[in-house]
């Protein structure tokens, strides 16, 4: 029983690491799956508002089609005069100001969250945007930096990213910003040249990168995976070419990994790559 | 000779040939020598609009390189990064040819040309020798405009491809060509042909109504106008200051925006947004105005609430002016400072919602007929609102974190714009298109017409709604393969919108050779504007009667 129950459980991990592909899917019609807790409540609030505008469009709608109907010529071929009805007038200017009362309390509570982090960070990471690749740098003892830019596709056999569902064109980069799991990790966003931005839809951030000034941004991922975003700010011609990819790890996989990647990144990601791949793989295995 | 002898005919009938264009001083012809070029700038949009949709069709960057390869004449790797940029080209030029010289033209110095002088019973505009140089200054502004697109941007680029916003530093340091600098100063004499236009408005409408006309007996569309005309005074020197800092920071070694010298490149955007937020009421008031008397006309009712209406209008004007920075809730704004935006956005869904709800109490009780004018106008209503709920949504800073740069902004202003202020534009069209020419369009052709461009419009652009909440960024040239499914319904949208473009010209061809004569007032009992009471098309000068309002 308890063998089950495990086997279960890692088949449980299994899909849901699966299932945080947390990159967009074809047809898909609403926001990437959260992977973290503001993401959770920026995605409720999405939902909050549609409760408001769709009745309001289908309210509208209905209005219209009932005039269209009940008022064309051939059904109604003498015309009221009635040009003033203060009470209505009263009551469509009343009625937007409550709903907006319902809309302004959860949404300034949102707003408040985002710039409220519940712990002090544990690991800072700084991003510089340049035209048209991504530095990260972290600050941590003995300063780790690397450069991070669209994965090319007679990169791919070398690098281990083969697979193109896990590594979408467009959205591989060649080395992956990686952070630990359930860390409230804070980015310094910046930029070299012109404007970029640095957006990470599943953790619900965006934020612009401006040469001169530091724009922070901050994020508790709760689930390990490999997350895409891309630039979100027009910055020339390759604009569409710049991702941004966040691997989230293990606290231990994270230590081993940095520890690596200050002499030798590419056998660090391809050490983590391994590690992961072979988790996910005992997981399958087990089931 | 012709001048002299025309001065001492007190009948004013029109010189003859090229000079009656070019040298005119006639509120209707300067109309529509603007509505010709609100045509022709707007063919042009139009058509990089469907360029960059066919673009978008598959993923994959189809055809930019080979459409730089033959425009330019460069080869293989320089062909597709010349391809890349020259898509950014096409956004901003698209956006820039839109806004500047086609909405703008054809709502205020089109129709509200035509229309408001004979609306409040004027004679003609206030300044006419004003109007010629309004309308004179646009075509070199386009040509500047259009220059632009031939001579180098970025290195290994030709034009301007930092979008209508021009945010530096791309557009400063990023594009070191002279194409930024043509397109400054493209920019600079079409705004101030606008704010020659809206003095000529403010003067017009307050110095010359008719007797007995007072301001809250003036035609809706009159109130847009000078709202209008207020919001281009007030906002377009705030752009001119913007880009002549650009222009010499360009040029004359200043830093206003360069930040290796201590300047800001988010004062650009304080200043861009500034006049930017007003610039989309601008868009859309006169439309406001329009809609007002159209669905007033085919109801054959007064309009319900006439001065809700018009204040409402007068609140969005004034609110557009504090909501600026909504546009820039990402770029490092502090919390207290997305509070008030947020706040002060969400504020402007009040009077918009009066408009909405008494267009609607306007039809209520009406006797409704569905002639093509009344057709764009409903449409209006509706896309409008569409439009104007994902607005609300917009307004808040914690949601718009996930919208803001993505296709869900991209659809958003398209339902307000294009399916808001264009509808606005042919409603207007239908509707004064028989008192303008003296002929009937041919109501087939128009119902036509407008089907077919609100399947189009509404295809192209419900689905970016789903590819902007998948998080798909704006002015991307190539996108990751997920996100091709709405983008190929998206690109189908803009090919039928685009055949509707031909149905629309072949309308006005198949009007002007049959020449149903239209009558003075075709659209009956519902038609009380004062424009209904001249001849079709009217008097080269008209009421040298004042017309009395009771």
């Amino acid at each position: 029983m308890r063998r089950i129950l495990a086997s279960a459980g890692a088949a449980a991990t299994f899909f849901a690491t699966a299932a945080q592909a947390a990159q967009p899917t074809p047809w898909q019609t609403g926001f990437q799956p959260a992977a973290t807790g503001m993401m959770e409540q920026i995605t409720w609030f999405e939902h909050y508002t549609l409760w408001f505008i769709i009745p309001i469009t289908l309210l509208v709608l209905v209005l219209l089609a009932y005039c269209i109907v009940r008022f064309r010529a051939a059904a109604n071929p003498n015309a009221s005069r009635t040009s003033h009805n203060t009470l209505i007038e009263v009551i469509w200017t009343v009625g937007p100001v409550v709903i907006l009362l319902f809309l302004a309390v959860p949404s300034f509570q949102l707003l408040t969250a985002q710039y409220s982090p519940p712990e002090e960070a544990k690991l800072t990471v700084k991003a510089t945007g340049n035209q048209w690749n991504w530095d990260y740098e972290y600050q941590v003892d003995e300063p780790l930096s690397f450069n991070s830019a669209l994965l090319a596709d007679e990169d791919r056999a070398e690098a281990g990213k083969e697979d193109h569902a896990a590594y979408p064109r467009l959205l591989a980069v060649d080395n992956e910003m990686v952070v630990p799991v359930g860390t409230l990790v804070r980015v310094l966003v910046t930029a070299s040249d012109v404007i970029h931005a640095f957006a990470m839809p599943s953790f619900g951030v965006k934020t612009d990168a401006v040469p001169g000034r530091i724009n922070e941004i901050w994020f508790k991922a709760d689930k390990e995976g490999l997350y895409y975003g891309q630039c979100s700010e027009l910055c020339g011609k390759d604009h569409a070419f710049m991702p941004i990819a966040v691997r989230v790890v293990s606290d231990g996989q994270y230590a081993t990994w940095l520890e690596a990647a200050k002499s030798d990144l590419t056998g660090a990601n391809k050490a983590l790559m391994a590690e992961i791949e072979g988790t996910s793989k005992v997981a399958a295995a087990g089931n | 000779m012709a001048g002299v002898a025309a001065h001492h005919d007190h009948d004013h009938k029109p010189y003859r040939g090229w000079v009656r264009w070019v040298y005119s001083t006639n509120h209707k012809d300067i109309g529509t020598l603007y509505l010709i070029f609100a045509i022709v700038a707007g063919i042009i949009g139009g058509f990089m609009s469907v360029m960059m949709r066919w673009e978008l069709a598959e993923p994959g960057i189809q055809i930019f390189h080979g459409f730089a390869s033959m425009v330019y004449g460069v080869e293989g790797d320089s062909a597709l990064d010349a391809g890349k940029h020259m898509y950014n080209v096409f956004t901003t030029m698209h956006g820039l040819i839109m806004i500047f010289f086609m909405v703008m033209p054809a709502l205020i110095g089109g129709f509200a040309n035509w229309m408001v002088p004979i609306m409040i019973g004027a004679p003609d505009m206030a300044f006419p020798r004003m109007n010629n140089i309004s309308f004179w200054l646009l075509p070199p502004a386009l040509i500047l405009l259009l220059m632009s697109l031939f001579v180098p941007g970025p290195a290994g680029g030709w034009g301007i491809g930092g979008g209508w916003t021009m945010y530096p530093p791309f557009a400063t340091s990023g594009q070191p060509g002279p194409a930024m600098d043509l397109a400054i100063l493209s920019v600079h004499i079409a705004g101030a042909s606008s704010i020659l236009g809206a003095i000529n408005f403010i003067t017009t409408i307050f110095n010359m109504r008719a007797p007995g006309m007072t301001l809250h007996k003036m035609p809706l569309f009159a109130w847009s106008v000078l709202i209008t005309a207020f919001l281009l005074l007030l906002s377009l020197p705030v752009l001119a200051g913007g880009i002549t800092m650009l222009l010499t920071d360009r040029n004359f070694g200043t830093a206003f925006f360069a930040p290796e010298a201590g300047g800001d490149p988010i004062l650009f955007q304080h200043l861009f947004w500034f006049f930017g937020h007003p610039e989309v009421y601008i868009l859309i008031l006169p439309g406001f105005g329009i809609v007002s008397h159209i669905v007033s006309t085919f109801s054959k009712k007064p309009i319900f609430g006439y001065l809700g209406m018009a204040y409402a209008m007068v609140a969005i004007g004034v609110v557009g002016f504090v909501v600026w920075a909504h546009h820039m809730y990402t770029t490092g704004l502090s919390l207290d400072t997305q509070r008030y935006f947020t706040f002060a956005t969400m504020v402007i869904a009040v009077p918009t919602g009066v408009k909405i709800f008494s267009w609607i109490a306007t039809m209520w009780g009406g006797s409704i007929t569905f002639k093509s004018p009344m057709l764009w106008a409903i449409g209006f209503i509706f896309m409008f609102t569409v439009g104007g709920v994902t607005g609300v949504q917009l307004a808040n800073a914690g949601l718009d974190r996930m919208y803001h740069d993505t296709y869900y902004v991209v659809a958003h202003f398209h339902y307000v714009m294009s399916l808001g202020a264009m509808f606005a534009i042919f409603a207007a069209w239908y509707y004064w298109f028989p008192k303008m020419t003296g002929y009937m369009y041919s109501p087939v052709i128009a119902d036509t017409h407008f089907w077919v461009t609100f399947i189009g419009v509404n295809l192209i652009f419900f689905p970016q709604h789903f590819l902007g909440l998948a998080g798909m960024p704006r002015r991307y040239i190539d996108y990751p393969d997920a996100f091709a499914g709405w983008n190929m319904v998206s690109s189908y949208g803009s090919y039928i919108a685009a055949f509707a473009v031909f149905i629309f010209l072949f309308g006005v061809f198949e009007a002007f050779s049959k020449k149903r004569i239209a009558g003075a007032n075709p659209w009956g009992e519902g038609a009380t504007t004062l424009e209904w009471q001249l001849s079709s098309p009217p008097p080269f000068h008209q009421w040298e009667q004042l017309p009395r309002i009771k």
